[in-house]
C-alpha cells in the first residue's frame, strides 16, 4: 500500500482484471471455411481478444459477449454453450 | 505594489492573473459572475496567457478544470451557491484525484426559496468533499489568499476553495494593495507536478480500484487534509516574511492577552466582529475576536491552543446545521474542545442567514445574550 502513487493512476496490463474468461456462458467459435478475413470481429471485440493475424481467440479473457458473432457478415462465428463445448 | 479602490471580485481576478494560471473554465452565476467576466477580458486582451474555456454548466466547469489539472495545468474557476452544489460530484473527483485546483466560491444562500445574498450554506454543504476551505474577511485577504491557496494546494495535492461573502465583499468597494509581479513569482513558482496525463504515457486516471486500494487512497486524503494545517501555518508565515501581510494562520486572534471571552466566526462577519469585541471591552468584558480563516481542515489544534482555561467561546454561524442546534462551526468547535478542558464553556447561534445584515450592535447584543446563557 505504501508504494501507491498519491494520484489514482493506472496503466493497462494484460489480465489486470483477472481471468475474465471464466465469466463466459457461451464461447465464440470461428469457422475458417466461412471466414473472409474482413476483420470486423477484430474491430468490434470490446476486449481485444481476437488476434488480427489469424483471428485466433484468447479464451482466457473472452467474456462471451457475442458481439463478434452478431456482427460477422459471413456468419462464420457461432456462439456455443460452454457446457456443450467438447 | 499599487493601492486601488475596487470590488472583492476584482481583487480575486487580479490575483488569479498574477498567479499565472494556465487554464480557466467558468459558468456565470450571481454573485461570482464578475470574476469570470474580468478573467475573460484579461484573456481576450492577451494579459493572461492561460486558456479561458466557456462551458455549458458548473458540472462541466469542474470536469474541465479537473481534466486540465490532471494534464499538468495550474487551474482556476469561480462559482456560488447552486453552481457549487451542481459541481458536487466532481468536487469529490478533484480531491480524490489529488488535483490542486483553486476555486473562488462567492458565498450565497441556497434554494429554495431563491435568494441571492450571503450565507455559508453552499460551502458548508461541501464540507466532506475533501477540499481545503479558506474564508476571507476583506478584499486584501481575498487577494493574498489566492497565492496562499495555490502554494498550499500544490504542496499537499489537495484542491482549495476560497470563500468570501456575496455582495458584502464581492461587490462592495474597499481599498487593497496588489503585489509586484516579482514578489508573486518568488512566492509562487510555476506548477511542476510529478505526474500528469499525457497521450505518450498511455495510462489512465481515476479508474476502478479494489476496496483495499480505494480505502488506502481515501484514508491518505483524510490524513493529508489534517496535515495541511501545518503547511497553511508555515506558508502564511512565509508570505508574511515576503510581503509583510498577515491575515492569520488557521485562525486569527489579536485581542487582549488576558481575554477570556472569544467571539468566533468566519467570513465578513469576522471583520464586523472586531467592533463587537471592542464594544464588549468598553463594557469591561475581556473579549477577543477569533476569526476562523480555514474551515477545512478544521482549526482544532489552533483553537485548543488559543483558548485559556475558563474561557467562554461564543460561536456565530452564518449557516444552519439542520437537525442540530446552531450551525457547523458550533458543532465542530464543541467536538474539537471536548475533553480538552472542561472549564471552557461554549455557546452559539446561527444568524445572518440569506444575507441578513449583521451590524456590530446586533453582534454585541447577541454576544451579551449568549454570555448571560452561560452563567
Amino acid at each position: 500500500m505504501n508504494n501507491l502513487p498519491i494520484n489514482p493512476l493506472s496503466c493497462a496490463t494484460e489480465g489486470a482484471g483477472g481471468p475474465t474468461g471464466t465469466w463466459r456462458s457461451h464461447r465464440p467459435v470461428i469457422d475458417p471455411a466461412k471466414c473472409t478475413g474482413c476483420l470486423l470481429c477484430w474491430i468490434w471485440c470490446p476486449e481485444g481478444v481476437i488476434a488480427k493475424e489469424d483471428r485466433s481467440i484468447n479464451y482466457d479473457y473472452c467474456k462471451g459477449c457475442g458481439l463478434c458473432a452478431k456482427e460477422c457478415p459471413a456468419h462464420a462465428i457461432t456462439m456455443i454453450k460452454e457446457a456443450d463445448h467438447e | 505594489m499599487s493601492k486601488r479602490m475596487d470590488t472583492g471580485n476584482s481583487a480575486c481576478a487580479l490575483a488569479v492573473k498574477a498567479a499565472k494560471v494556465d487554464f480557466i473554465a467558468a459558468y456565470p452565476i450571481t454573485p461570482q459572475t464578475s470574476i469570470s467576466e474580468k478573467l475573460a477580458d484579461y484573456a481576450a486582451a492577451g494579459e493572461l496567457s492561460g486558456v479561458y474555456l466557456p462551458v455549458e454548466s458548473e458540472h462541466s466547469v469542474m470536469s474541465a478544470v479537473a481534466a486540465a489539472s490532471a494534464a499538468g495545468s495550474r487551474t482556476f474557476t469561480a462559482t456560488s451557491s447552486q453552481g457549487l452544489l451542481y459541481m458536487h460530484e466532481i468536487l469529490h473527483y478533484a480531491s480524490g484525484g489529488r488535483l490542486p485546483i483553486v476555486m473562488a466560491n462567492v458565498n450565497r444562500a441556497v434554494c429554495a426559496p431563491w435568494c441571492l445574498y450571503a450565507d455559508h450554506q453552499d460551502s458548508v454543504s461541501q464540507r466532506d468533499t475533501g477540499w481545503l476551505q479558506f474564508h476571507c474577511a476583506s478584499h486584501q485577504e481575498i487577494y493574498d489568499t489566492i497565492f496562499l491557496a495555490y502554494k498550499v494546494a500544490e504542496k499537499v495535492k489537495i484542491p482549495a476553495m476560497i470563500n468570501y461573502d456575496g455582495f458584502l465583499l464581492s461587490h462592495s468597494m474597499l481599498s487593497f494593495e496588489t503585489l509586484e509581479q516579482d514578489l508573486v513569482d518568488q512566492f509562487l513558482t510555476p506548477y511542476r507536478p510529478d505526474w500528469k496525463l499525457h497521450p505518450q504515457w498511455g495510462g489512465t486516471f481515476g479508474n476502478v480500484a479494489a476496496a483495499a486500494e480505494y480505502s488506502a487512497y481515501r484514508n491518505t486524503l483524510a490524513e493529508d487534509t489534517l496535515k495541511a494545517a501545518a503547511v497553511i501555518e508555515e506558508e502564511a508565515r512565509n508570505y508574511q516574511k515576503l510581503t509583510g501581510r498577515w491575515h492569520g494562520g488557521m485562525i486569527d486572534v489579536q485581542g487582549p492577552e488576558d481575554a477570556d471571552v472569544f467571539l468566533m466566526s468566519m467570513g465578513s462577519m469576522a471583520a464586523e466582529m472586531e467592533l463587537a469585541a471592542e464594544a464588549l471591552q468598553a463594557m469591561g468584558i475581556k473579549a477577543d475576536n477569533l476569526k476562523v480563516r480555514v474551515y477545512r481542515p478544521f482549526p482544532a489544534e489552533a483553537l485548543r491552543q488559543a483558548l485559556p482555561a475558563h474561557a467562554k467561546l461564543l460561536v456565530f454561524d452564518r449557516n444552519l446545521a439542520y437537525g442540530h442546534e446552531g450551525g457547523a462551526l458550533l458543532m465542530e468547535a464543541r467536538s474539537a474542545l471536548y475533553n480538552r478542558d472542561e472549564t471552557v464553556k461554549i455557546a452559539g447561534i446561527s444568524l445572518g442567514i440569506g444575507g441578513i445584515d449583521l451590524p456590530a450592535s446586533l453582534l454585541t447584543e447577541k454576544a451579551l445574550a449568549l454570555l448571560e446563557g452561560l452563567k
